[in-house]
């Protein structure tokens, strides 16, 4: 049988080429517009790129099996009598337990480059005076700074509170309040989200980021935007008949830009930004 | 002698009970009009929740909410997941298969409390109708099927109070059916009849009913919890009495992760027992299929916070679900593995039974696949709550679960009725149905990836073209219904006789005529201690149905 094997080995490689070249040249992501998103889109491809092969390769071995071994006009009788093969019940556990394994560990180092194994309490840049017993969960933690930055950027602080149907973004430096999120292009921003009323979900494409907005208990998402532009907020949680019209705008701009936007609706102008 | 219940009591009262069509609308003990009972209510309910899902695609033609009042569709949408899942997936497979099958499967005259099983099917029809009549009282409820607290204490409190008692009746009538299988799978077993010669779906259907006796309690639980908050003002789950909305979370997906299971695992079952059958092989890697049944319903149990990824969670309860739930793909990948190699080497034959069976693998994949991703926490955060999540779980539940249903009763109808059902029909409903699944939910997948969020009747414009396909998709699964009850009709009228054992299958339900007499078999009960024992080996020596033949258990 090693022309068998032969055969098995060339289709599998040129299904994980064809995958690999699929993941890069296939666009199905919205685009690229804060730190975490190419950290996201790496994981991505990966997991396109792995699933592919499994579902063309499972997909193809049933479609094979129906052309091969369909029961011809006159035959009569069964097939073959193979009730189990010990080796090949261990190759195809052992297999996808170390695909899985992988693929936990890969996503672990994934979200910790994106900040989420970061406790969200032990906040430095924060001006809130938050109590201890106040209990703070969120999405993702801060994001870590960019090694080769010599200098750190302050902390842009946003407070979100949700109702049915509307965001409103609170600045609290500059008593800002509105309905549209401004931040600067390559600054963190940590935004602190309660609702008033039901649960409503903080969703901006794309950023790769989502996080529940939740009465009763506050939720924290940190993230830097990387490119400038319009982006849609989108409420991901059903929270009532206008669920779906609940959308706003992150406008990511220039520095310069941001600053003059805050401090034109800055009711304490000689703040800066 | 081997018969394995002694000289049935209930056989007096069976006997004045009506006989010919109308035994259907009785309180009927016998297990299988209660099997036939839950397919075809269950099947009705199918249509009802079809027409709704069909009011969703209409709606999502374009981007505007156009088509009906924007409370009224999340009405729908609530109903259409709360029917399929709990008044369709889990009724048929469970219920319906399990009711007809199992009591066979074991060697049995009927279940092992066949009074319970009548009560639990008839807590159906009531719960179901009385759900759907909410739409009319002062409106349906309008929280999702998941009823997430505060929206269902502030939505209009009739409609919750409705769907929650529903959910009541409908979840005890669950539970009743796991301890009745349990039972009767534990306990009427025939003497001589071992745990490891059972047939698959008996062990599908033993895991099953630990998930649903285990989590279907905390479901109620919390739902009454719920309706106290809601009647009562309590504040369990309301923020502004100080209650606390996640704790709800925690709860419901305790018990409705493991609803997923409930839903797949009787599936998995079924699909075991039809391979074998039109591919003449034996099923391969009979105790490692047992061991992952067992291996997912432990995990299952562990796995529930992976929906609540984006709700606020601390950053280890992140961390250990996702490694929980990914690790349910290597038992389930096994089970894969096994039918794929069950598949070759056969002498399958092409009918409608098999297509659908191999629909159901290829799509359950690609819906396994894609739950591998949704359980990687730094994935889910932008997919969540998505249309990819909406396109995820439709292959597990329709891809997977329904193509079963589908499968099973291309198997089985002879059996029920003693008719053949068209082939060539049955493929035309195959070809359209597979086409339209994927047409509908594939470019969903997409959808949620590009930042269409679900439950929502108007969306970015963007996304019309791809929406317009999806609903072009979910015409085409309506119309495969067509040809499908064309053919139900028309083969209990016109169909070829099938005589007992058309596809000259071992297991016990096909050793008997069709349909069965009232207690299955007139004399003995055969027993079957190779459920599988297909191929070329056993062709020479006897047939491995040791019929009426008793075995000392050593």
């Amino acid at each position: 049988m090693p022309t068998t094997a032969i055969y098995t080995i060339l289709i599998s490689l040129a299904l994980i080429v064809g995958s690999i070249w699929a993941s890069n040249s296939l666009d199905f992501l919205p685009a690229v517009a804060s730190s975490n998103a190419p950290i996201y889109d790496e994981l991505f491809k990966v997991l396109f790129v792995i699933g592919t092969v499994l579902f063309i390769g499972m997909t193809g071995l049933v479609i094979y099996s129906l052309i091969q071994f369909r029961k011809r006009p006159g035959q009569e009788g069964d097939g073959l009598a193979i009730e189990e093969n010990l080796p090949l019940e261990i190759f195809w556990t052992a297999v996808p337990a170390v695909v899985i394994l992988f693929v936990g560990l890969y996503s672990y180092d994934i979200y910790n480059r994106m900040g989420g194994m970061q406790l969200l309490s032990s906040d430095s840049h924060s001006h809130h005076s938050m109590s201890a017993q106040e209990r703070l969960w969120g999405g993702i933690g801060e994001v870590k700074q960019e090694e080769n930055e010599s200098e750190v950027l302050p902390v842009i602080n946003v407070e979100l509170s949700a109702m049915q149907f509307a965001f409103l973004f609170n600045y609290p430096k500059g008593e800002i309040i509105s309905g549209e999120l401004h931040v600067p292009v390559g600054y963190p921003v940590r935004m602190r989200m309660e609702s008033k009323d039901v649960i409503h979900a903080f969703w901006v494409p794309e950023f790769r980021l989502k996080q529940d907005v939740i009465p009763g208990q506050p939720t924290i998402l940190n993230f830097t935007p990387t490119k400038t532009g319009k982006y849609p907020i989108i409420c991901a949680e059903l929270c009532g008949p206008y669920h779906g019209g609940m959308r706003s705008t992150v406008v990511v701009e220039e520095p310069d830009e941001y600053i003059a936007w805050f401090q034109k609706n800055s009711k304490s102008p000689d703040i800066e930004a | 002698m081997s018969i394995s219940i002694p000289p049935n009591t209930e056989s007096n009262s069976k006997k004045l009970q009506p006989t010919g069509w109308l035994r259907y609308f009785s309180f009927s003990l016998d297990h299988k009009v209660i099997g036939i009972q839950y397919l075809i209510c269950g099947f009705l309910f199918y249509l009802i929740g079809g027409v709704l899902a069909g009011a969703i695609r209409i709606e999502l033609t374009s981007p505007m909410s156009d088509f009906m009042a924007r409370d009224v569709y999340n009405q729908v949408l609530t109903l259409h997941g709360t029917i399929m899942i709990f008044l369709w997936i889990v009724p048929v497979v469970n219920g319906a298969f399990g009711n007809y099958l199992i009591p066979f499967y074991v060697g049995a005259r009927d279940m092992a409390f066949p009074r319970l099983n009548a009560v639990a099917f008839w807590l159906i029809p009531p719960a179901g109708l009385m759900l759907i009549s909410s739409y009319f009282i002062n409106g349906a409820a309008q929280s999702g099927w998941t009823a997430y607290p505060p929206l269902s204490i502030t939505t209009p409190a009739a409609g919750q109070i409705i769907w929650i008692i529903s959910v009541l009746l409908l979840g005890g009538s669950s539970i009743f059916g796991g301890i009745n299988f349990i039972a009767t799978i534990l306990k009427l077993r025939q003497p001589g009849l071992k745990l490891m010669q059972l047939p698959m779906y008996c062990w599908a259907m033993l895991g099953t009913s630990i998930l649903v006796v285990l989590s279907t309690p905390v479901l109620a639980g919390t739902l009454i919890l719920l309706s106290f908050d809601i009647v009562a003002h309590t504040g369990f789950f309301n923020p502004t009495l100080g209650g606390n909305v996640i704790v709800y979370q925690h709860l419901f997906w305790f018990y409705s992760h493991p609803a997923v299971y409930i839903m797949v695992l009787p599936a998995f079952g079924l699909v075991s027992e039809i391979l074998p059958v039109h591919c003449r092989k034996p099923l391969f890697g009979y105790s490692t299929m047992v061991y992952s049944i067992m291996a997912i319903v432990a995990l299952g149990l562990i796995v529930w916070a992976h929906h609540m990824f984006t709700s606020g969670t601390p950053p280890w309860m992140r961390l250990f679900f996702t490694i929980a739930t990914a690790f349910i793909a290597v038992p389930t990948g096994i089970k894969f593995f096994n039918w794929v190699a069950t598949l070759w080497g056969g002498r399958i034959s092409i009918n409608s039974a098999i297509l659908f069976s191999c629909g159901f693998i290829v799509n359950f994949i690609l819906g396994g696949i894609t739950g591998v991703a949704l359980a990687q926490v730094p994935f889910d955060v932008h997919v969540h709550d998505t249309y990819f999540v909406v396109a995820h779980f439709h292959y597990i539940v329709y891809g997977g679960s329904v193509f079963v249903i589908f499968s099973s009763i291309y198997h089985w109808f002879p059996k029920f009725t003693g008719k053949m059902l068209d082939d060539n029909i049955g493929k035309l409903h195959f070809i359209l149905t597979f086409i339209g699944f994927n047409l509908c939910f594939a470019p969903q997948h997409w959808l949620g990836l590009n930042g269409m969020p679900r439950r929502v009747a108007e969306y970015d414009p963007q996304f019309t073209f791809v929406n317009q396909i999806s609903s072009v998709g979910a015409l085409l699964m309506a119309l495969s219904t067509l040809p499908f009850l064309w053919n139900i009709i028309n083969s209990l009228i016109n169909g070829k006789e099938s005589g007992p054992n058309p596809w000259k299958a071992l297991t016990s339900e096909w050793l008997t005529s069709s349909p069965p007499p009232v207690e299955n078999w007139i004399g003995e009960a055969p027993l079957v201690t190779e459920p599988y024992g297909y191929g070329h080996k056993t062709k020479n020596s006897n047939s491995p149905v040791q019929m009426n033949k008793k075995q000392e258990t050593s």
